[in-house]
């Protein structure tokens, strides 16, 4: 080896390195913002280190270059923007973007590799070929299935589960396709072939998406980042790239945890989620006769001087504050009832709102200082020494029916707000969850029910706190 | 199977176990930057894409030379910079930046 690709071997190596520092310093939020400069340095230093291989190989022609700059030009700019732009509460869908772009580029790395192998008209070794498939076809169901899961985040494809009769079965025709495409690639190089593997992993990636619902997003997610870390390894085995290799399994590794972190706090297996068609909810069947009675509603005022007076306050975040937009409306009741000596803090259940960890960013936006969000095993004690628990938004993760067995969530890990003295709930309507079953906590003596869009009665809340206690 | 094969096959296996170790320790607050960050680190099949570009040599090539290169760098510059954007907005107290906190502490 030369001294020239030694040292790129070293730069990717150091690379590499930067990665996993600056995951490491992830683990605390004081240095996090120190770790994502470490491994933006990383990925600096490889591209130029790339750039450099480049030059002095001289193989890259002129409409190479043009290529690859417009191409890294274009990408660049709109990554930019829409990473400047995007809306906190609409992290989640910028993310499967994200998946989806990496997935299509590690794809397509492994096609063209795979093409030009082809083209020259050498045999494929049946090892590289296994390697390069994985690559094209996790990278394939990757890219389809993150633009679904982006899709049905934005609500541009409808969030709840779409299934029809045979779905499954149609599941198992694109796998089966897909594997056996595989093997006769292996046996023969052929380019159509291919194809024929890339639009069945293509297609295998939507209907694997589609029949997967709205509140299950933070485990798809977490396991298309899984996908995508594990595609770009592949694409580093397909082009002898350690820095591939290793950031790939970095982030496969990340997306493993999270997948696993965000099922055990449904207490669902990971495929369980991925067969998909949970919270179609047969509404018809879970309304229980006179549902509704026995329910009590409260008016802003009244609400209002539950809160002022007192001591301890504990707010449960759900997905409808991210829906409503109403984070900053909630921080600033939360200030507004500290100031008057009202101890505020925040409950996040691991799977509120559509990503792991969305809620946390939400308030962060809104100025709220990180140490008052609590995680679930953290608050649940807290809860029976509290006066109110103001929950907006989140429905099943407080339904005390999952303590029960025999119920829809039996068993999945909730916030104890029921333990506390008083319960202050907005929502919107007297709706389902996602889990399509009645929340026993409303019918609760201590609950009262504030009707009312999140945003709307947030602000309500805190100009009546305002003038009755001002 | 080929010394190259397998030498990749352990640096991918280690890097997994390494993952796991250093990410389990992550709280749960920093799930959605980790994740972002996760992303951004993916972005390094931008050199990848790059690599094409020096074996492209007919229309087709130089065509999926440019979409991966694209949407590697969409990948890449997009993810360092939210994920950067994300992680200045937490705060220990209200109106203190992170980054003056952990010099402090």
């Amino acid at each position: 080896m030369s001294a020239f690709s030694t040292t790129i071997q070293l730069i990717y190596v150091a690379a590499a390195s930067c990665f996993v520092l600056g995951l490491h310093l992830m683990n605390n939020p004081a240095t996090a913002r120190r770790g994502n400069q470490v491994s933006t340095a990383g990925m600096v230093a490889a591209v130029v280190a790339t750039l450099a291989l480049i030059i002095h190989s001289g193989a890259i022609t002129v409409t190479g270059w043009i290529v690859m700059a417009a191409g890294a030009l274009v990408g660049a700019g709109v990554g930019l923007y829409s990473a400047r732009t995007v809306q906190m509460t609409a992290m989640p869908q910028l993310v499967s973007v994200f998946n989806a772009v990496g997935g299509g580029a590690a794809a397509l790395v492994g096609i063209h590799d795979y093409m030009s192998l082809a083209d020259a008209g050498r045999g494929v070794p049946g090892s590289i070929t296994v390697t390069t498939l994985l690559d094209v076809i996790i990278g394939a169901v990757t890219f389809s299935g993150s633009i679904i899961a982006a899709g049905k985040l934005q609500g541009l494809i409808t969030s709840a589960p779409v299934t029809f009769p045979g779905s499954r079965a149609v599941n198992l025709l694109l796998a089966a396709v897909t594997l056996a495409g595989c093997g006769y690639l292996i046996a023969t190089p052929s380019l159509p072939g291919l194809l024929v593997v890339i639009v069945a992993a293509l297609a295998f990636g939507v209907s694997m998406v589609m029949p997967i619902g709205g509140a299950d997003m933070p485990v798809v997610i977490s396991l298309l980042n899984a996908f995508t870390g594990t595609a770009v390894a592949m694409a580093g085995f397909v082009i002898g790239n350690w820095a591939l290799i290793i950031a790939g399994a970095l982030v496969g590794a990340s997306g493993g945890i999270l997948t696993k972190l965000m099922a055990d706090a449904m207490n669902r297996s990971i495929g369980n989620i991925i067969v998909g068609g949970f919270g179609t909810g047969d509404t018809s069947m879970a309304v229980l006769p006179g549902a509704g009675a026995g329910v009590r509603a409260i008016e802003a005022d009244d609400a209002a001087i539950q809160l002022a007076y007192a001591s301890k306050v504990i707010i449960v975040p759900g997905y409808g504050l991210a829906a409503a937009q109403a984070q900053h409306a909630v921080a600033e009741l939360a200030d507004l009832l500290e100031s008057r000596g009202v101890e505020v803090s925040y409950a996040i259940h691991p799977v509120a709102g559509r990503m792991p960890g969305h809620m946390n960013v939400l308030l962060a936006e809104a100025n709220v200082p990180y140490p008052q969000l609590k995680e679930m095993d953290e608050i649940n004690p807290e809860f029976s020494r509290t006066d109110v628990a103001l929950v907006i938004g989140a429905n099943d993760v407080t339904n005390p029916a999952a303590r029960r067995p025999g119920t829809a969530i039996s068993g999945m890990p909730i916030l104890d707000v029921d333990h506390a003295k008083s319960i202050i709930v907005i929502k919107r309507s007297m709706g389902h969850g996602y889990a399509g079953i009645d929340n026993e906590l409303y019918a609760n003596p201590k609950t009262s029910m504030y009707f009312a869009d999140a945003k709307a009665a947030l602000a309500g809340l805190t100009g009546a706190v305002k003038t009755l206690v001002g | 199977m080929s010394t190259a094969l397998l030498t990749d096959l352990v640096i991918f296996v280690l890097s997994l176990w390494v993952g796991f170790e250093v990410i389990s320790k992550v709280p749960a607050t920093l799930h959605t930057p980790l994740m972002s960050a996760a992303n951004s680190i993916h972005g390094i099949v931008l050199v990848g894409a790059m690599l094409i570009a020096v074996t492209a040599h007919n229309p087709i090539g130089y065509v999926i030379a440019f979409v991966a290169a694209a949407f590697a760098a969409m990948n890449v510059v997009g993810g360092y910079v939210v994920t950067g954007r994300m992680l200045k907005m937490f705060r220990r107290r209200p109106g203190t930046a992170v980054a003056d906190d952990g010099k402090r502490s």
